[in-house]
């Protein structure tokens, strides 16, 4: 999206230079990635160290919603993805890993809360006061 | 690599064939350092997920609430973000050609990324001194492994940032250079990647209790 000015303006080089200018930016997306990365970065700090929502489950909820913008913007502009690169294997990566990356996640979490609802029938201050 | 392309027929009916020497060897370099990174990506979250599931365990030692402080993370942050920006500057100038202010676009972004490491390490030092160690409680060892790793990733990218100021200063803009410094690229940001989760994940949630 960002690469089709740089690949009009540069049409005598367009035969051989397919994979090659996906991996760069111009001025322009790196400097929009920038942007948005500071407004992404400001807004979930904010909430927290002002104290902006009493119930701190919503507060949660946005940091992470907003750590997964960033991390969208942080791929498209600073890493250049997209599905066309090297033939769109860059792309089938990322999403193996993403599906990976999910599975260890919530596995561990999913088990361990399991084991921990299982066998560990204390409350926190109880367990704050073990040795 | 090689691509094959049929001509349309210039030159009679024949249709002529021909091998175009791919002038870009970097593009299987590039796909395989990405799939490095997917596999980097693997080992950190292994780590997310072992903090995830032990970040709660203090053993009636400090919570991330009472030891984190996060205008210091804010600093460092803003140091990561400016640090990506600045490369992204030193990889236009690289594609201009002009390595005088690549060189020093990379100098700006390696100073930012020491900052960084600086900060981190005052930070863990700190902590230490306070009793709240890696072997204090679980939190706290899963904290300084996944923190630890991420910083040592950032060290690593700064020796290779240092290296490649050295290769570029003494072979200039060589085609083998420029792919080194595209990985060099791709490390640098991924890192930044990785750090929104860490102080999304870690420090903000941490505070938040």
């Amino acid at each position: 999206m960002s690469s089709q000015p740089h690949q009009s303006a540069s049409d005598t080089h367009h035969a051989h230079s397919h994979g090659h200018e996906a991996s760069h930016g111009t001025m322009k997306s790196y400097v929009t990635g920038f942007v948005l990365s500071v407004i992404l970065t400001a807004i979930p700090f904010w909430l927290v160290m002002a104290g902006v929502f009493a119930n701190p489950a919503v507060t949660a909820a946005l940091v992470m919603a907003f750590a997964v913008v960033q991390i969208v913007v942080h791929m498209i502009y600073f890493l250049h993805m997209n599905t066309k690169s090297e033939g769109g294997w860059t792309m089938l990566a990322l999403i193996f890993t993403i599906v990976i990356v999910a599975i260890a996640l919530s596995g561990s979490l999913w088990v361990m809360h399991h084991l921990n609802t299982n066998m560990m029938p204390m409350t926190p201050e109880m367990m704050k006061n073990m040795p | 690599m090689t691509d094959t392309h049929i001509h349309p027929a210039q030159n009679g009916d024949k249709p002529m064939f021909y091998q175009v020497e791919d002038h870009h060897p970097e593009g299987s370099t590039m796909l395989g350092f990405w799939l490095y990174l997917m596999s980097d990506c693997l080992i950190f979250a292994c780590l997310f997920a072992i903090y995830a599931v032990l970040g709660r365990n203090y053993a009636a030692g400090p919570s991330p609430a009472d030891l984190f402080d996060l205008p210091l993370v804010a600093i460092n942050t803003a140091m990561l973000l400016f640090s990506s920006i600045t490369y992204g500057f030193a990889m236009l100038m690289m594609e201009k050609g002009n390595k005088k202010a690549m060189l020093l676009w990379l100098a700006i972004t390696g100073l930012f990324g020491a900052v960084f490491i600086g900060l981190e390490m005052y930070e863990f030092i700190h902590l230490i001194h306070e009793g709240a160690g890696p072997q204090r409680s679980a939190f706290l060892s899963a904290f300084f492994t996944l923190v630890g790793t991420h910083g040592l990733h950032v060290t690593v990218g700064l020796i290779w940032l240092v290296t490649l100021m050295v290769q570029v200063g003494k072979y200039g803009l060589i085609e083998e250079n420029k792919r080194r410094l595209m990985c060099l690229s791709m490390f640098w940001h991924f890192l930044d990647v990785i750090w929104i989760g860490v102080f999304s994940f870690v420090y903000l949630m941490g505070v938040l209790g």
